[in-house]
Order: structure tokens, then sequence, then C-alpha cells
């Protein structure tokens, strides 16, 4: 999986728990809580989506490494690569 | 003892059958049924009363994302309300607006959901919702309303199975009279068709109504009757002091008169007609009026063999023979029983009667069960009468709670 596809499994969950924000213009290096309006239990839907969509698991320590695209794809294109090494 | 006068000023509501006031008494009128056939989980195809309002209309999709039915409902009927009454927070402060909102029961359509959810994945709780909570606690209607509002107020949910419709307009009379508040939303709300066990509750008891066309399903009074018609609904209305209603040169609905709610104390399910008499008679008494001063009984008859039975017992030992100008009704033979919002939404629907004078039948009456043969019964078709000062709404409930609630028409 490229950075890329991870970026747009990231924008697919947000899109589902964000429905009313426009996400076509989002600066992949911002933090994604100063571009769309996401509190603490929508980044625990980011979390929840990546377990059952992905089975991915995010552990709590690490939820700031979901901060912006860049650093998700920086933290989760690893993990995706991994899984389907698995597989 | 002189009560402060508390009058009806906006309702707003979604029924199976109409989504504002105007469409439902239409509906009522024209013999219009909301009733339907929904697919219920694990149980396939039943009648079912469903809403097809717009939930956008005050909603974004994310607070339908986050949010349940039920709040849904509360949303749309508060909002619709508040904006029927004209009422704005430039002279109202938000923390003394008060919401009351009756509910039958809350959490279940969320529980059943996110145990269904789990069940894909082998039932590790990892999966459980964590929305689960803030969705199922008792007060999330009321909570959803005060969000989407911005009211700070006293915002609650009161449990009384199905009479709970009733008994947000009744404490909120009492709020208001109190001095709590100074405007009140309040009424009942439900979601039952969203859970199955609500369903599967009734099948249990041989109290879940069949019948080949879901619009003939709920039929009280009628010898082929066999149970309830789940619905959804909601109706919510502002309740203000009378003198701050005129002071804004408010549309006044009608008066709330008096009321009563008791309990039978004698069973966990079956209705107790001596409690549901001395009920409808104690909120005579309460009103300063007599029997034979109700144009109209709004039944809560919900269609089972043995309820229909004991309420018109009720009715029969207040009313008898000695009031020629009583007429009776019932709303559930179009809507199906709405649960926490039946008393709620049944009120509505016959306040019209004060302007019109016309008295909402009670259809899909072929064979009216003797036991049910009520004199002023109106059966079937609408029917003109000379005028409608006062209607009483019953609404019981499991666990023997008993309603009463009186609206008079406004004479300043």
């Amino acid at each position: 999986m490229t950075n890329d596809e991870t970026k747009k499994a990231v924008l697919d969950i947000i899109a589902d728990i964000a429905p009313d924000e426009d996400l076509s213009n989002l600066k992949s290096d911002l933090r994604l809580r100063d571009q769309v309006q996401l509190d603490s239990m929508d980044f625990l839907d980011i979390v929840m989506e990546l377990r059952k969509r992905h089975g991915i698991e995010v552990p709590e320590a690490e939820y700031g490494k979901l901060a912006s695209l860049d650093s998700c794809a920086e933290y989760l294109t690893p993990k995706f690569n991994a899984l389907e090494a698995k597989r | 003892m002189k009560h402060t006068r508390i009058v009806i000023t906006g309702i707003g509501l979604t029924a199976p059958n109409g989504n504002s006031l105007e469409e439902f008494r239409r509906s009522l009128l024209g013999g219009v049924s909301g009733v339907e056939t929904i697919d219920v989980r694990y149980m396939g195809r039943h009648p079912a009363g469903v809403c097809h309002f717009d939930p956008l209309r005050h909603q974004k999709k994310k607070e339908l994302r986050v949010g349940t039915r039920a709040g849904s409902i509360s949303i749309y009927c508060a909002r619709e309300a508040m904006a029927d009454s004209r009422l704005d927070f430039t002279n109202t402060s938000t923390d003394r607006v008060g919401i009351y909102i009756g509910c039958t029961e809350h959490g279940n359509v969320e529980t059943e959901n996110e145990v269904y959810a789990i069940s894909k994945f082998g039932y590790d709780t990892k999966f459980w919702s964590h929305y689960h909570n803030p969705r199922t606690v008792a007060n999330n209607p009321a909570g959803e309303v005060s969000l989407n509002l911005g009211i700070t107020g006293p915002a609650y949910t009161i449990g009384a199975a199905c009479a709970a419709g009733n008994l947000g307009l009744i404490h909120a009379t009492q709020m208001l009279r109190l001095g709590e508040v100074d405007v009140a939303i309040c009424g009942g709300v439900s979601e039952s068709i969203h859970t199955f066990g609500i369903f599967a509750g009734f099948k249990s008891q041989g109290a879940l109504a069949a019948h080949v066309d879901p619009k003939q399903a709920s039929r009280p009074f009628d010898r082929d009757r066999n149970g309830i018609v789940v619905s959804e609904g909601g109706c919510l209305y502002t309740l203000e002091r009378l003198e701050d209603a005129i002071k804004r040169n408010a549309k006044i609905y009608g008066e709330i008169a008096g009321y009563c709610v008791n309990s039978d104390a004698s069973d966990y399910v079956l209705p107790n007609p001596t409690r549901q008499a001395e009920c409808v008679r104690r909120a005579i008494t309460n009103a300063q009026i007599e029997s034979k001063d109700v144009d109209i009984v709004n039944t809560h008859a919900t269609a089972t063999p043995q309820g229909d039975i004991q309420e018109c017992e009720a009715i029969r030992a207040v009313f008898g023979e000695g009031c020629p100008t009583t007429s009776i009704n019932n709303t559930k033979s179009f809507i199906g029983h709405t649960m926490g919002a039946a008393g709620a939404l049944e009120l509505a629907g016959n306040l019209p009667a004060f302007t019109d004078s016309i008295v909402h039948p009670t259809i899909n009456v072929q064979n009216l069960d003797p036991l049910c043969d009520l004199p002023g019964l109106v059966l079937n078709a609408p029917k003109r009468v000379s005028k409608v000062d006062t209607i009483l709404n019953n609404s019981f409930g499991m666990l023997g709670i008993n309603s009463t609630l009186i609206v008079c028409k406004y004479v300043a």
C-alpha cells in the first residue's frame, strides 16, 4: 500500500464521520482538527473504523500519530503493509 | 385553589400519517391510515407506523450519525413547535426554557444495534461503539434537543410507559406553575419501531397486531382486533403561562384545564378499570367541570382484546348515559400505538376540533365489539357537532400508570 492509498483510506473514513465537511482541499501536512470539525469522539471513530474496516489497531498512546494525513500515512502505511504481508 | 393558567402556544409533530398538525388533521378527517409493513430484525414483516419527516430539515448529517432516532424526532418536533409558537430567544433567556419529553423506553434500539454489530465480530466488545452511553442514557432525547437548540434550562425525559406523552405536558404545566421555567417544550416521542424487542415482547404476550392489510391492522373496538401496531412518532408543544402568551400576542391552541396521574398497583400489564375511572374522575374534578361538560374523549385503546374492554368499562362508569353530547374516538386506529408519543400526538389530532367542531372517528371498526359499544362512539366517519370546548385525553401504560389530561378551548 502506498502513502497516497493510506491517505485515501483515512479520508474515506473521515468522509463518513464528518459528512457535512468539504474534504476536497485538505492540506496533508496540517493537523486534521485545524481543517475539519473533529472532536475527541470523532477521533475515536477513526480508530474504531480502522479496526473494523482494516483490522488495524491504534494504541491510545499513539493516537497523536493520526494528527495529519501525512502523519497518518507515515504511521499507518507500514501497518497496512504488514497486514497485507500476513495474508 | 386557583391555578395559574397555562396555555398551548405551539405544536410540532410527526406522525405516521402527517408531519405537521395540518397534515395530521387532514389524514384523521380523511380516514387516512399511516400504517405500513416493515422488516423487523429477526421477525420478518409486520405492520408498523413509520414517520417520513425530513430529519435534515433541522439537523446536520453528523448529528444524525451521532444521535438517536428518538433524538431526531424530538429535534424535529421541538424546532417545528418553536417555529409555530413564534417564540424566540431574544426575549426569553435560554435558561428559563424547560424541555420535558415523555418516553415509554429509551436505549433498546441502540443496545440491540450494538449487540447485532459485535455479532459480526465474534462478539468482541472492542467493537462496541463509544457512542453507546450518550445514546442510551434516559435523558438522551431531551439532551439532543438542548444541544440542537442551545437551550440551557432543565432538559430531561419522563419515563411513564405509554402514558408518557400526557406526562410531558402535565409535568411542564407543574413546572410553569412553580415558576421554574417561563417556557416549556414538552410532550412525548417514540422510536419503538427500531427495536425488535418491543415487537417480540408484544408477540410473546399475544398482543401484536397482524392483518393482511397493514392499514386495517390497528382496529380498536372491533370484534376482530388482535393487538397493537407498534409505531414511532413525536409531538412536542410549547406551553406558557397565559399572561406571558397574551403579552406577546401568541396564538393559543387551548388551555390546560386539569389532569390526573395515578397507579393501578395491581398488575404488571393488565389494566385496572377501577383505577382508570378514578383517574378520569379526578382529572374532571381537577378541571372543575362535570363529566357531561366533556365534548371529546380520546381513548387510549390499543386494540388488545382485553385492554379495550377494560377502558370502555372505565369510560362507561364515568360518562354512562348522562353525557349525551360527549363524543368518544380513538387515534391509534389511524397511526398505531406511538408509545411515548401517543398521549401528546392524540391530543394534537383533536385540538383543531375547537375551531372546526368536527370529531375525527375511530376507523377500522367493521364489527363493533358489543363490550366496547359506548354511547357517543364516533365510528369510521367524522362527526360534526354543535361545539367542542373540552377534550379529555386518556393515556395508560404498563406497570399500571394512568394519566388523563383535559384541555379546554381558550376563553379570555
